[in-house]
């Protein structure tokens, strides 16, 4: 028992002091903070404060392929809004999503870099440039 | 580290325990009982049970390709599914005389009983009504029939609020509300002829969002119906509604209606805070200016509860002050962030000479466990039944099962 505690910890510190500190976690960066701002603001009364949705209603954002699959797909979705009535992970939801071209490039890249490292998600960023190509802006 | 684990595992067991002994979990008024007497059946919606105590349940989503329920009593606690029928998912369910009805999103059907409670044709109903809209928002079709051989029909408006864009931040109103040519309302029809088409129904009553628990009282021989208020006053209009506000508002009502009754959806909505009908913002509305046209409810509830169910007590077995009393089950809100989510629980409203009281009581509370959110919650109030005792059912559709509420005085 002792032993196998001393190797856990030698590992730990090892892999502690092998990382350079050089890249902070998605969760504590400007982006993810501010994408939180704009999920309370915009997407929270829908999709519910911990991304669950509601069933039959709103679809959940946890652990789904339109949030952690294809970032062009997701980022047309909050643009142009969901009217589709298409099953998502095999349930179908009623409720029209509206299109939020309001929000800036910024916004929408904080935001769904919020959604895809929340909830239990983990993807990659979301970046202002992949926003404004999926808008149409150069 | 033994000890601990050891630990762990009493509590594990006493928690089970604990659970089986309080078998429904349920919070209710003193001399009251609850038992769950079925779990794990998916969307149960709405329940018909037989003269004979047997009950029959309308599923949502299909279970081995079967969307009707049908349970035996073996005992006052303890129910044994015995069949199941019906190729189509719905929400109506309903028993008049020796038939049982039962509702698609499209059609409504029914069904012979014999003398035993039994459906004798499970695999060729009667069709009844058929082509209903369905365009996959407040698309359920609840059923009710009254003592002369009619059917209502609740054809739900395929939109919150009639805007021009449905739930876009500040998109108008479409005038007139073009929604409520097909939908948006009660339809009757004849409960015997079959194959009737929308056209072929009346319009009974209009300007109702959607509903979903209605019952006749068979008082005042009148139609009661449970609307589902709009959502998002402050998504849409932020500038006239702050969080809090589009928390509690618009009141979910009840109406009674009578034919050409006019609920004023999606015209104005009631705010129960100043007790009136106000100009919804699709339509001129600034939150505060009121109208006097459309039916005032019979009595309004806090916001976004979601009542799904509705039924007239009429049993013999609970106190006096039940007697001809409304139930209501409320599904539970979705809506009210930053507040706490609301509803999750079946109310009682007591009703003298036909009207309601207006003190409205939460009679069973606890449905949704530790998480009252829609998607945590353990189970969600859907549909209401009495049986010939005088016990009462609720529903679930989150895990599929049903509660028995009986009175002991104990």
């Amino acid at each position: 028992m002792n032993t196998l505690i001393i190797i856990l910890a030698t590992i730990c510190f090892t892999i502690a002091f092998a990382q350079p500190k050089k890249t902070i976690p998605v969760t504590q960066s400007d982006t993810y903070k501010r994408g939180k701002e704009v999920y309370a603001k915009v997407c929270l009364s829908c999709h519910m404060v911990d991304g669950g949705g509601v069933p039959k209603l709103n679809p959940p954002l946890i652990k789904t392929d339109y949030v952690l699959g294809d970032k062009k797909k997701l980022i047309y979705i909050v643009l142009n809004g969901m009217t589709d009535r298409i099953p998502i992970d095999d349930e179908y939801y009623s409720n029209n999503m509206a299109s939020h071209k309001d929000l800036t490039h910024q916004q929408i890249a904080d935001v769904l870099t919020f959604i895809r490292n929340s909830f239990g998600n983990k993807a990659s960023i979301v970046t202002i440039a992949e926003v404004k190509a999926v808008r149409g802006l150069k | 580290m033994k000890k601990y684990l050891s630990f762990i595992i009493l509590i594990f067991f006493g928690l089970i325990c604990f659970a089986q002994n309080k078998p429904a979990g349920l919070t209710l008024p003193k001399g009251f009982t609850a038992l769950k007497i079925a779990e794990g059946y998916g969307k149960v919606r709405h329940i018909a049970i037989t003269k004979q105590g047997d009950i029959y349940v309308k599923l949502n989503k299909l279970i081995q390709g079967k969307g009707i329920l049908y349970f035996k009593k073996e005992s006052s606690q303890k129910y044994t599914l015995a069949n199941s029928f019906g190729n189509y998912k719905g929400t109506g369910i309903y028993i008049k005389d020796n038939y049982l009805y039962t509702s698609s999103d499209e059609e409504v059907f029914r069904y012979h009983l014999n003398e035993k409670g039994e459906v004798t044709n499970t695999n060729n109903p009667e069709k009844i009504i058929t082509g209903l809209p369905n365009k996959g928002e407040h698309e359920s079709k609840s059923i009710v029939l009254d003592n002369n051989g009619n059917i209502y029909v609740n054809i739900g408006a395929y939109s919150n609020s009639c805007q021009e864009k449905d739930r876009e931040k500040g998109s108008m109103g479409m005038s007139p509300c073009p929604v409520l040519e097909e939908a948006g309302g009660i339809w009757q029809f004849k409960a015997d002829k079959n194959n009737q088409t929308e056209k072929m129904g009346t319009r009974y009553a209009t300007g109702l969002r959607n509903v979903v628990g209605l019952d006749w009282n068979t008082q005042t021989n009148s139609l009661f119906v449970m609307q589902h208020g709009r959502d998002q006053l402050h998504d849409l209009f932020p500038d006239l509604y702050d969080t809090k506000q589009s928390a509690e508002l618009p009141a979910e009502c009840m109406y009674e209606l009578h034919k050409g009754t006019n609920c004023g959806w999606p015209y104005i909505y009631y705010d129960h805070l100043v007790n009136k009908k106000i100009v919804a913002p699709e339509y001129g509305g600034d939150g505060k200016k009121s109208s006097n046209d459309y039916q005032n409810p019979a009595i309004a509830f806090p916001g976004h509860l979601a009542p799904n169910g509705l039924l007239f007590y009429t049993g013999n077995k609970f106190p006096a002050k039940y007697k001809n009393g409304a139930f209501i089950a409320f599904h539970g809100s979705w809506n009210r962030a930053p507040l706490p989510q609301e509803g999750y629980y079946v109310v009682f409203v007591p009703f003298v000479n036909g009207k309601p009281t207006g003190q409205w009581e939460v009679f069973a509370n606890g449905f949704a466990g530790a998480v009252k959110t829609p998607h945590g919650a353990a189970h969600r109030p859907c549909g209401l039944s009495q049986d010939s005792d005088g016990a009462l059912y609720v529903t679930d559709d989150t895990n599929g099962a049903i509660f028995k509420i009986d009175y002991t005085g104990k």
